[in-house]
Protein backbone atom coordinates (compact mmCIF):
# COMPACT_ATOMS: atom_id res chain seq x y z
CA UNK A 1 0.00 0.00 0.00
CA UNK A 2 2.78 2.29 1.17
CA UNK A 3 4.85 1.68 -1.77
CA UNK A 4 1.74 2.24 -4.14
CA UNK A 5 1.78 5.13 -2.48
CA UNK A 6 5.34 6.39 -3.25
CA UNK A 7 5.02 4.85 -6.92
CA UNK A 8 1.80 7.12 -7.52
CA UNK A 9 3.65 10.37 -6.32
CA UNK A 10 6.50 9.58 -8.35
CA UNK A 11 4.59 8.87 -11.47
CA UNK A 12 2.58 12.42 -10.93
CA UNK A 13 6.07 14.20 -10.00
CA UNK A 14 7.46 12.59 -13.61
CA UNK A 15 4.40 13.84 -16.00
CA UNK A 16 4.15 17.27 -14.23
CA UNK A 17 7.90 17.54 -15.30
CA UNK A 18 6.92 16.47 -18.88
CA UNK A 19 4.00 18.86 -18.92
CA UNK A 20 5.92 21.56 -17.72
CA UNK A 21 8.44 21.41 -20.46
CA UNK A 22 5.82 20.81 -23.21
CA UNK A 23 4.48 23.85 -21.78
CA UNK A 24 7.99 25.78 -22.34
CA UNK A 25 8.47 24.73 -25.62
CA UNK A 26 5.02 25.12 -27.17
CA UNK A 27 5.51 28.59 -25.39
CA UNK A 28 8.65 29.13 -27.94
CA UNK A 29 7.07 27.73 -31.00
CA UNK A 30 4.20 30.20 -30.62
CA UNK A 31 6.26 33.14 -30.23
CA UNK A 32 8.31 33.20 -33.22
CA UNK A 33 6.38 33.37 -35.85
CA UNK A 34 4.55 36.26 -34.58
CA UNK A 35 7.50 38.35 -33.29
CA UNK A 36 8.48 38.13 -36.78
CA UNK A 37 5.55 39.15 -38.79
CA UNK A 38 5.18 42.20 -36.93
CA UNK A 39 7.69 44.79 -35.42
CA UNK A 40 10.10 43.13 -32.69
CA UNK A 41 11.22 44.30 -29.43
CA UNK A 42 13.89 47.51 -29.86
CA UNK A 43 17.18 46.89 -28.15
CA UNK A 44 18.00 48.95 -25.09
CA UNK A 45 21.21 49.97 -23.54
CA UNK A 46 22.35 47.42 -21.40
CA UNK A 47 21.75 47.80 -17.15
CA UNK A 48 18.61 50.37 -18.11
CA UNK A 49 15.47 49.97 -16.48
CA UNK A 50 13.82 49.36 -20.16
CA UNK A 51 16.52 46.54 -20.51
CA UNK A 52 15.58 45.14 -17.20
CA UNK A 53 11.86 44.85 -17.95
CA UNK A 54 12.11 43.53 -21.47
CA UNK A 55 14.61 40.90 -20.42
CA UNK A 56 11.88 40.07 -16.92
CA UNK A 57 9.61 39.78 -19.75
CA UNK A 58 6.90 41.38 -18.02
CA UNK A 59 5.94 45.54 -17.48
CA UNK A 60 3.66 45.65 -13.86
CA UNK A 61 1.73 48.06 -14.18
CA UNK A 62 -0.52 49.26 -11.06
CA UNK A 63 -4.35 50.68 -12.27
CA UNK A 64 -7.30 51.14 -10.55
CA UNK A 65 -10.41 48.63 -11.29
CA UNK A 66 -13.06 50.51 -10.43
CA UNK A 67 -12.67 53.52 -12.37
CA UNK A 68 -15.14 53.89 -15.27
CA UNK A 69 -13.60 54.68 -18.16
CA UNK A 70 -9.83 54.85 -17.43
CA UNK A 71 -9.19 51.16 -15.84
CA UNK A 72 -12.42 49.27 -14.71
CA UNK A 73 -12.46 45.39 -14.15
CA UNK A 74 -15.01 44.15 -16.34
CA UNK A 75 -16.64 41.24 -13.77
CA UNK A 76 -17.63 38.71 -17.00
CA UNK A 77 -13.83 38.83 -19.06
CA UNK A 78 -11.85 39.46 -15.58
CA UNK A 79 -9.66 42.33 -17.96
CA UNK A 80 -9.33 45.52 -17.03
CA UNK A 81 -10.54 48.02 -19.41
CA UNK A 82 -10.11 51.97 -20.06
CA UNK A 83 -7.61 54.87 -21.41
CA UNK A 84 -4.90 54.34 -18.64
CA UNK A 85 -5.14 50.51 -19.73
CA UNK A 86 -4.60 51.77 -23.01
CA UNK A 87 -1.61 53.99 -22.28
CA UNK A 88 -0.21 51.26 -20.33
CA UNK A 89 -0.28 48.72 -23.20
CA UNK A 90 1.18 51.14 -25.86
CA UNK A 91 4.15 51.86 -23.49
CA UNK A 92 3.95 48.47 -23.66
CA UNK A 93 4.53 47.60 -27.11
CA UNK A 94 7.26 50.33 -26.69
CA UNK A 95 9.29 47.97 -25.30
CA UNK A 96 8.29 44.60 -26.13
CA UNK A 97 7.25 45.30 -29.83
CA UNK A 98 3.96 45.26 -31.15
CA UNK A 99 3.26 41.57 -29.56
CA UNK A 100 2.80 42.39 -26.08
CA UNK A 101 0.01 39.18 -25.21
CA UNK A 102 0.43 38.26 -21.41
CA UNK A 103 3.65 40.53 -21.43
CA UNK A 104 1.62 43.42 -19.48
CA UNK A 105 0.58 42.26 -15.45
CA UNK A 106 -2.36 44.55 -14.07
CA UNK A 107 -2.19 44.90 -10.32
CA UNK A 108 -5.03 46.91 -8.30
CA UNK A 109 -3.82 50.10 -7.50
CA UNK A 110 -6.21 52.36 -5.27
CA UNK A 111 -5.52 56.01 -4.26
CA UNK A 112 -3.73 55.44 -1.05
CA UNK A 113 -1.04 52.21 -2.53
CA UNK A 114 0.22 53.80 -5.12
CA UNK A 115 3.11 55.37 -3.61
CA UNK A 116 4.43 52.83 -1.67
CA UNK A 117 3.85 50.03 -4.61
CA UNK A 118 6.33 52.25 -6.63
CA UNK A 119 9.07 52.46 -4.05
CA UNK A 120 8.84 48.97 -3.18
CA UNK A 121 8.75 48.06 -7.03
CA UNK A 122 5.62 45.92 -6.87
CA UNK A 123 4.76 47.94 -10.15
CA UNK A 124 6.91 49.37 -12.73
CA UNK A 125 4.80 51.90 -13.33
CA UNK A 126 1.50 53.62 -12.29
CA UNK A 127 -1.00 54.53 -14.20
CA UNK A 128 -4.23 55.19 -12.82
CA UNK A 129 -5.61 58.98 -13.02
CA UNK A 130 -2.62 59.53 -10.98
CA UNK A 131 -2.86 63.86 -10.44
CA UNK A 132 0.87 65.22 -10.79
CA UNK A 133 1.50 67.10 -7.64
CA UNK A 134 4.12 68.90 -5.98
CA UNK A 135 3.96 66.36 -3.01
CA UNK A 136 3.70 63.69 -4.77
CA UNK A 137 6.44 64.68 -6.74
CA UNK A 138 8.72 64.87 -3.61
CA UNK A 139 8.88 60.03 -3.18
CA UNK A 140 8.11 59.61 -6.74
CA UNK A 141 8.48 60.75 -10.34
CA UNK A 142 6.30 61.20 -13.18
CA UNK A 143 6.29 60.66 -16.74
CA UNK A 144 3.54 62.95 -19.37
CA UNK A 145 0.86 64.08 -18.31
CA UNK A 146 -1.07 62.40 -20.78
CA UNK A 147 -4.68 63.88 -20.02
CA UNK A 148 -5.57 66.99 -18.27
CA UNK A 149 -8.84 66.43 -16.25
CA UNK A 150 -11.04 69.34 -14.62
CA UNK A 151 -12.21 69.03 -11.52
CA UNK A 152 -16.03 70.02 -11.31
CA UNK A 153 -19.11 70.02 -9.44
CA UNK A 154 -22.36 67.60 -9.95
CA UNK A 155 -26.01 68.45 -8.41
CA UNK A 156 -29.08 67.03 -8.62
CA UNK A 157 -31.05 67.31 -11.46
CA UNK A 158 -33.12 70.71 -11.61
CA UNK A 159 -30.94 72.32 -9.15
CA UNK A 160 -29.91 75.76 -10.76
CA UNK A 161 -28.83 77.36 -7.43
CA UNK A 162 -25.01 76.36 -7.95
CA UNK A 163 -23.40 78.03 -10.99
CA UNK A 164 -19.35 78.08 -10.27
CA UNK A 165 -17.17 76.80 -7.84
CA UNK A 166 -17.81 79.90 -4.93
CA UNK A 167 -21.50 79.04 -5.18
CA UNK A 168 -20.09 76.00 -3.07
CA UNK A 169 -18.98 78.51 -0.03
CA UNK A 170 -21.09 77.12 3.14
CA UNK A 171 -22.70 74.79 1.55
CA UNK A 172 -21.82 70.83 1.84
CA UNK A 173 -19.87 69.17 -0.57
CA UNK A 174 -18.87 65.41 -0.60
CA UNK A 175 -15.85 64.31 -1.75
CA UNK A 176 -13.41 61.09 -2.07
CA UNK A 177 -10.80 60.45 0.92
CA UNK A 178 -7.60 60.41 -0.47
CA UNK A 179 -8.03 62.65 -3.52
CA UNK A 180 -7.41 65.59 -4.03
CA UNK A 181 -10.35 67.20 -5.12
CA UNK A 182 -11.01 68.34 -1.58
CA UNK A 183 -7.80 70.76 -1.04
CA UNK A 184 -8.55 71.92 -4.41
CA UNK A 185 -12.02 72.66 -3.42
CA UNK A 186 -11.08 74.31 -0.11
CA UNK A 187 -8.28 76.84 -1.94
CA UNK A 188 -11.55 77.79 -4.44
CA UNK A 189 -14.52 77.98 -1.57
CA UNK A 190 -12.94 78.03 2.03
CA UNK A 191 -16.31 78.08 3.55
CA UNK A 192 -17.60 75.02 2.35
CA UNK A 193 -18.56 72.05 4.49
CA UNK A 194 -16.36 69.19 3.80
CA UNK A 195 -17.29 67.11 7.00
CA UNK A 196 -19.09 64.63 4.44
CA UNK A 197 -16.28 62.34 2.37
CA UNK A 198 -16.69 58.14 1.56
CA UNK A 199 -14.42 55.83 -0.18
CA UNK A 200 -16.09 55.79 -3.50
CA UNK A 201 -18.15 58.43 -5.48
CA UNK A 202 -21.04 56.57 -5.76
CA UNK A 203 -21.63 56.82 -2.03
CA UNK A 204 -21.17 60.45 -2.28
CA UNK A 205 -23.97 60.42 -5.16
CA UNK A 206 -26.05 58.59 -2.50
CA UNK A 207 -25.02 61.39 -0.21
CA UNK A 208 -26.57 63.97 -2.99
CA UNK A 209 -29.88 61.86 -3.54
CA UNK A 210 -30.67 61.94 0.00
CA UNK A 211 -29.84 65.59 0.74
CA UNK A 212 -27.17 64.99 2.88
CA UNK A 213 -25.01 67.12 0.66
CA UNK A 214 -25.57 69.78 -1.84
CA UNK A 215 -22.78 69.10 -4.23
CA UNK A 216 -20.39 66.79 -5.35
CA UNK A 217 -16.90 67.51 -6.23
CA UNK A 218 -14.05 65.71 -8.38
CA UNK A 219 -12.51 65.43 -11.91
CA UNK A 220 -14.92 65.57 -14.95
CA UNK A 221 -14.36 62.77 -16.38
CA UNK A 222 -15.20 60.85 -13.11
CA UNK A 223 -18.70 63.03 -12.48
CA UNK A 224 -19.09 62.13 -16.10
CA UNK A 225 -19.26 58.60 -15.18
CA UNK A 226 -21.94 59.34 -12.23
CA UNK A 227 -24.05 61.31 -14.49
CA UNK A 228 -24.08 59.10 -17.51
CA UNK A 229 -25.13 56.03 -15.52
CA UNK A 230 -28.50 58.34 -13.76
CA UNK A 231 -29.29 61.01 -16.04
CA UNK A 232 -32.68 61.89 -14.23
CA UNK A 233 -31.08 62.55 -11.28
CA UNK A 234 -27.99 64.16 -11.44
CA UNK A 235 -26.38 66.97 -13.59
CA UNK A 236 -22.83 68.44 -14.15
CA UNK A 237 -22.67 72.12 -13.29
CA UNK A 238 -19.61 72.31 -15.66
CA UNK A 239 -17.67 74.72 -14.36
CA UNK A 240 -14.11 73.29 -14.84
CA UNK A 241 -12.24 75.27 -12.11
CA UNK A 242 -8.68 73.25 -11.44
CA UNK A 243 -6.31 71.54 -14.24
CA UNK A 244 -5.62 68.07 -13.51
CA UNK A 245 -2.94 66.35 -15.16
CA UNK A 246 -2.25 62.70 -14.90
CA UNK A 247 0.69 61.38 -14.84
CA UNK A 248 2.44 57.72 -15.14
CA UNK A 249 3.89 57.70 -11.72
CA UNK A 250 7.50 55.57 -11.53
CA UNK A 251 10.39 55.09 -9.30
CA UNK A 252 12.15 58.46 -8.00
CA UNK A 253 15.56 58.45 -10.08
CA UNK A 254 14.54 56.49 -12.70
CA UNK A 255 15.32 58.92 -15.38
CA UNK A 256 16.13 56.29 -17.90
CA UNK A 257 12.35 55.45 -18.05
CA UNK A 258 10.90 58.60 -17.67
CA UNK A 259 12.60 60.11 -20.67
CA UNK A 260 11.65 56.55 -22.19
CA UNK A 261 7.66 57.14 -21.87
CA UNK A 262 7.92 60.49 -22.31
CA UNK A 263 9.18 59.87 -25.93
CA UNK A 264 6.55 57.65 -26.01
CA UNK A 265 4.22 59.49 -25.44
CA UNK A 266 4.90 62.04 -27.98
CA UNK A 267 5.15 59.04 -30.48
CA UNK A 268 1.88 58.02 -29.47
CA UNK A 269 0.18 61.34 -29.64
CA UNK A 270 2.05 61.70 -33.67
CA UNK A 271 0.60 58.45 -34.86
CA UNK A 272 -2.73 59.23 -33.21
CA UNK A 273 -2.78 55.98 -31.24
CA UNK A 274 -3.62 58.18 -28.10
CA UNK A 275 -6.62 59.65 -30.00
CA UNK A 276 -7.63 56.24 -30.85
CA UNK A 277 -7.32 54.83 -27.93
CA UNK A 278 -9.40 58.19 -26.05
CA UNK A 279 -12.23 57.33 -28.47
CA UNK A 280 -12.51 53.56 -27.70
CA UNK A 281 -12.46 54.29 -24.18
CA UNK A 282 -13.38 57.83 -22.62
CA UNK A 283 -15.40 58.77 -25.32
CA UNK A 284 -18.22 56.86 -23.84
CA UNK A 285 -18.84 59.03 -20.98
CA UNK A 286 -19.73 62.08 -23.75
CA UNK A 287 -16.36 63.59 -23.66
CA UNK A 288 -14.96 65.35 -26.83
CA UNK A 289 -11.57 63.97 -28.00
CA UNK A 290 -9.26 67.22 -26.96
CA UNK A 291 -5.65 67.55 -28.10
CA UNK A 292 -2.98 65.67 -25.96
CA UNK A 293 -1.41 67.72 -23.14
CA UNK A 294 2.34 68.27 -23.85
CA UNK A 295 4.36 66.14 -22.05
CA UNK A 296 6.57 68.14 -18.90
CA UNK A 297 10.04 67.31 -19.24
CA UNK A 298 11.02 68.97 -15.91
CA UNK B 1 11.49 56.64 6.79
CA UNK B 2 10.47 59.57 8.07
CA UNK B 3 8.57 60.30 11.47
CA UNK B 4 8.68 64.07 10.92
CA UNK B 5 4.99 64.05 9.46
CA UNK B 6 3.85 62.14 12.77
CA UNK B 7 5.37 65.08 15.06
CA UNK B 8 4.50 67.86 12.61
CA UNK B 9 0.74 66.67 13.02
CA UNK B 10 0.58 65.83 16.71
CA UNK B 11 -2.42 67.81 16.77
CA UNK B 12 -4.41 66.40 14.57
CA UNK B 13 -3.88 62.76 15.68
CA UNK B 14 -5.10 63.98 19.11
CA UNK B 15 -7.91 65.17 17.72
CA UNK B 16 -8.40 61.95 15.85
CA UNK B 17 -7.93 59.99 19.00
CA UNK B 18 -10.20 61.84 20.75
CA UNK B 19 -13.24 60.93 18.57
CA UNK B 20 -12.26 57.57 18.90
CA UNK B 21 -12.63 57.86 22.66
CA UNK B 22 -15.59 59.23 22.15
CA UNK B 23 -17.21 57.00 19.74
CA UNK B 24 -15.79 53.83 22.12
CA UNK B 25 -17.55 55.30 25.30
CA UNK B 26 -20.68 56.12 24.07
CA UNK B 27 -20.68 52.94 21.59
CA UNK B 28 -20.29 50.69 24.92
CA UNK B 29 -22.47 52.60 27.47
CA UNK B 30 -25.07 52.18 24.95
CA UNK B 31 -24.12 48.68 23.93
CA UNK B 32 -23.66 47.97 28.23
CA UNK B 33 -27.64 48.74 28.29
CA UNK B 34 -28.48 46.56 25.01
CA UNK B 35 -26.41 43.36 26.26
CA UNK B 36 -27.98 43.68 29.57
CA UNK B 37 -32.05 43.99 28.19
CA UNK B 38 -30.68 41.08 25.57
CA UNK B 39 -29.79 38.91 27.76
CA UNK B 40 -32.29 39.21 30.44
CA UNK B 41 -34.64 38.43 27.27
CA UNK B 42 -32.51 35.43 25.83
CA UNK B 43 -33.34 34.16 29.79
CA UNK B 44 -36.74 35.19 30.63
CA UNK B 45 -39.56 32.83 31.49
CA UNK B 46 -41.87 34.78 28.50
CA UNK B 47 -40.90 32.74 25.04
CA UNK B 48 -42.03 35.60 22.58
CA UNK B 49 -39.06 37.19 24.63
CA UNK B 50 -36.47 35.03 25.01
CA UNK B 51 -37.11 34.31 20.79
CA UNK B 52 -36.46 38.69 20.16
CA UNK B 53 -33.37 38.16 21.80
CA UNK B 54 -32.49 35.42 20.09
CA UNK B 55 -33.36 37.07 17.07
CA UNK B 56 -31.45 40.26 18.15
CA UNK B 57 -28.09 38.44 18.55
CA UNK B 58 -27.95 36.01 15.69
CA UNK B 59 -28.91 39.21 13.36
CA UNK B 60 -26.37 41.38 14.56
CA UNK B 61 -23.59 39.13 15.57
CA UNK B 62 -23.57 37.53 12.06
CA UNK B 63 -23.41 40.41 9.93
CA UNK B 64 -19.98 42.54 9.03
CA UNK B 65 -20.21 45.72 10.86
CA UNK B 66 -19.26 47.36 7.29
CA UNK B 67 -22.51 46.12 6.19
CA UNK B 68 -24.74 47.39 9.09
CA UNK B 69 -23.18 51.01 8.51
CA UNK B 70 -24.05 51.20 4.95
CA UNK B 71 -27.07 49.70 5.54
CA UNK B 72 -28.13 52.13 8.27
CA UNK B 73 -26.69 55.37 7.19
CA UNK B 74 -27.41 55.14 3.26
CA UNK B 75 -30.62 52.90 3.77
CA UNK B 76 -32.62 54.84 6.51
CA UNK B 77 -32.44 57.99 5.06
CA UNK B 78 -35.25 56.14 2.78
CA UNK B 79 -37.29 55.77 5.23
CA UNK B 80 -37.43 59.08 6.30
CA UNK B 81 -34.82 58.25 9.04
CA UNK B 82 -31.67 59.98 9.12
CA UNK B 83 -28.58 60.72 11.51
CA UNK B 84 -25.20 62.25 11.48
CA UNK B 85 -22.44 60.22 10.66
CA UNK B 86 -21.52 60.68 14.53
CA UNK B 87 -24.55 59.60 15.56
CA UNK B 88 -25.26 56.87 12.88
CA UNK B 89 -21.97 55.67 14.21
CA UNK B 90 -23.02 55.40 17.98
CA UNK B 91 -25.90 53.93 17.01
CA UNK B 92 -24.71 51.67 14.88
CA UNK B 93 -21.69 50.46 17.07
CA UNK B 94 -23.75 50.15 19.97
CA UNK B 95 -26.20 47.87 18.41
CA UNK B 96 -23.63 45.37 17.10
CA UNK B 97 -21.49 45.33 19.54
CA UNK B 98 -24.48 44.84 21.93
CA UNK B 99 -24.92 41.22 20.74
CA UNK B 100 -21.85 40.60 21.63
CA UNK B 101 -22.07 42.00 25.25
CA UNK B 102 -25.58 40.18 25.74
CA UNK B 103 -24.08 36.92 25.38
CA UNK B 104 -21.46 37.56 27.08
CA UNK B 105 -23.75 38.42 30.10
CA UNK B 106 -25.71 35.54 29.79
CA UNK B 107 -22.58 33.31 29.91
CA UNK B 108 -22.37 34.88 33.22
CA UNK B 109 -25.90 34.40 34.26
CA UNK B 110 -25.33 30.64 33.49
CA UNK B 111 -22.39 30.85 36.25
CA UNK B 112 -24.74 31.50 38.85
CA UNK B 113 -26.01 28.67 40.65
CA UNK B 114 -29.64 27.17 39.96
CA UNK B 115 -30.91 27.31 43.51
CA UNK B 116 -30.01 31.26 43.98
CA UNK B 117 -32.94 31.95 41.43
CA UNK B 118 -35.21 29.12 42.99
CA UNK B 119 -34.48 30.94 46.36
CA UNK B 120 -34.81 34.40 45.29
CA UNK B 121 -38.43 33.50 43.73
CA UNK B 122 -39.23 31.40 46.83
CA UNK B 123 -39.03 34.73 48.73
CA UNK B 124 -41.42 36.42 46.64
CA UNK B 125 -38.90 38.59 44.18
CA UNK B 126 -40.20 39.33 41.22
CA UNK B 127 -38.44 37.80 37.76
CA UNK B 128 -36.80 41.48 37.46
CA UNK B 129 -35.82 41.67 41.07
CA UNK B 130 -34.27 38.64 40.64
CA UNK B 131 -32.12 39.60 37.84
CA UNK B 132 -31.27 42.76 39.35
CA UNK B 133 -30.52 42.11 43.23
CA UNK B 134 -29.30 38.40 42.87
CA UNK B 135 -27.72 37.62 39.53
CA UNK B 136 -26.47 40.11 37.33
CA UNK B 137 -23.91 41.45 40.26
CA UNK B 138 -22.66 37.73 40.41
CA UNK B 139 -22.92 37.40 36.65
CA UNK B 140 -21.39 40.75 35.68
CA UNK B 141 -18.28 39.90 37.73
CA UNK B 142 -17.16 36.81 36.13
CA UNK B 143 -16.99 38.54 32.70
CA UNK B 144 -15.34 41.54 32.99
CA UNK B 145 -12.78 39.70 31.29
CA UNK B 146 -14.76 38.89 27.94
CA UNK B 147 -16.44 42.09 28.29
CA UNK B 148 -12.97 43.97 28.57
CA UNK B 149 -12.02 42.46 24.83
CA UNK B 150 -15.57 43.61 23.52
CA UNK B 151 -14.51 46.89 24.48
CA UNK B 152 -10.93 47.00 23.11
CA UNK B 153 -13.05 45.47 19.55
CA UNK B 154 -14.64 47.86 19.67
CA UNK B 155 -12.30 50.78 20.15
CA UNK B 156 -10.73 48.82 16.82
CA UNK B 157 -14.18 48.88 15.10
CA UNK B 158 -14.71 52.32 15.55
CA UNK B 159 -12.18 53.19 12.58
CA UNK B 160 -15.17 51.77 10.40
CA UNK B 161 -16.77 55.29 11.19
CA UNK B 162 -14.39 56.09 8.70
CA UNK B 163 -16.57 54.93 6.00
CA UNK B 164 -19.38 57.45 6.94
CA UNK B 165 -16.99 60.15 6.79
CA UNK B 166 -16.43 60.40 10.65
CA UNK B 167 -12.61 61.32 11.13
CA UNK B 168 -11.38 59.56 13.88
CA UNK B 169 -7.91 57.90 14.27
CA UNK B 170 -8.42 55.67 11.24
CA UNK B 171 -9.92 58.68 9.56
CA UNK B 172 -6.89 61.01 10.12
CA UNK B 173 -4.45 58.73 8.99
CA UNK B 174 -5.85 58.75 5.61
CA UNK B 175 -6.51 62.19 5.35
CA UNK B 176 -2.68 62.62 6.07
CA UNK B 177 -1.98 60.12 3.94
CA UNK B 178 -2.98 61.95 1.24
CA UNK B 179 -2.06 64.80 2.24
CA UNK B 180 1.96 63.76 2.66
CA UNK B 181 2.15 60.58 0.29
CA UNK B 182 3.80 59.03 3.22
CA UNK B 183 1.28 56.29 3.98
CA UNK B 184 4.10 54.01 6.09
CA UNK B 185 5.22 56.67 8.42
CA UNK B 186 1.54 57.95 9.03
CA UNK B 187 0.08 54.66 9.37
CA UNK B 188 3.12 54.03 12.19
CA UNK B 189 1.75 56.80 13.95
CA UNK B 190 -1.78 55.56 13.51
CA UNK B 191 -0.07 51.93 15.26
CA UNK B 192 1.06 53.68 18.10
CA UNK B 193 -2.04 55.74 18.56
CA UNK B 194 -3.76 52.92 18.85
CA UNK B 195 -1.71 51.17 21.54
CA UNK B 196 -1.93 53.97 23.41
CA UNK B 197 -5.44 54.01 23.86
CA UNK B 198 -5.91 49.93 24.27
CA UNK B 199 -2.86 48.96 26.47
CA UNK B 200 -3.77 51.00 29.25
CA UNK B 201 -7.47 49.63 28.26
CA UNK B 202 -5.90 46.51 29.03
CA UNK B 203 -4.33 47.49 32.57
CA UNK B 204 -7.84 49.69 33.84
CA UNK B 205 -10.01 46.52 32.82
CA UNK B 206 -7.10 43.95 34.61
CA UNK B 207 -7.41 46.62 37.90
CA UNK B 208 -11.19 46.10 37.75
CA UNK B 209 -11.18 42.74 37.23
CA UNK B 210 -8.99 41.93 39.93
CA UNK B 211 -11.23 44.50 42.40
CA UNK B 212 -14.80 42.98 41.85
CA UNK B 213 -13.09 38.88 41.71
CA UNK B 214 -15.04 36.98 44.25
CA UNK B 215 -12.99 36.43 47.28
CA UNK B 216 -11.82 32.65 47.10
Amino acid sequence: MKMRTWKAIGTVMALSVLLAACGSSSKKVNASPSTTAVAGPPAFPAGSAMDAIQKKGKLVVGTKFDQPLFGLKNPTTGKVEGFDVEIANLIAKGIFGNDITGKVDFVEAVSKNREPFIQNGTVDIVVATYTINATRKQVVDFAGPYFIAHQDIMVKKGDTSIKSVTDLNGKKVCSVQGSTSLDNLKAKAPTADTSITFDVYSKCAEALTDGRVQAVTTDNVILGGLVAAEKDKYQLVNAPFTDEPYGIGLKKGANDLRTFINDRLDAIYKDGSWKKAFESTVSAGGLATPTPPPVDRY
Amino acid sequence: MTLSVVFDNLGRFGHGMWVTVELTLLGFALAFVIGIVVAACRVSPVPPLRLAGTLYVEVFRNIPLIVLFVLFFFGFPKLGIRYSPFVSSVIVLSVYTGAFVGETVRAGINTVAKGQAEAARSIGLTFTQLLRIVVLPQALRSVVAPLGNLFIALVKNSSIAYTISVVELTGVADRLTTETAKPIAVFSGAFVAYLILTIPSGYVLGIVERRVAFKR
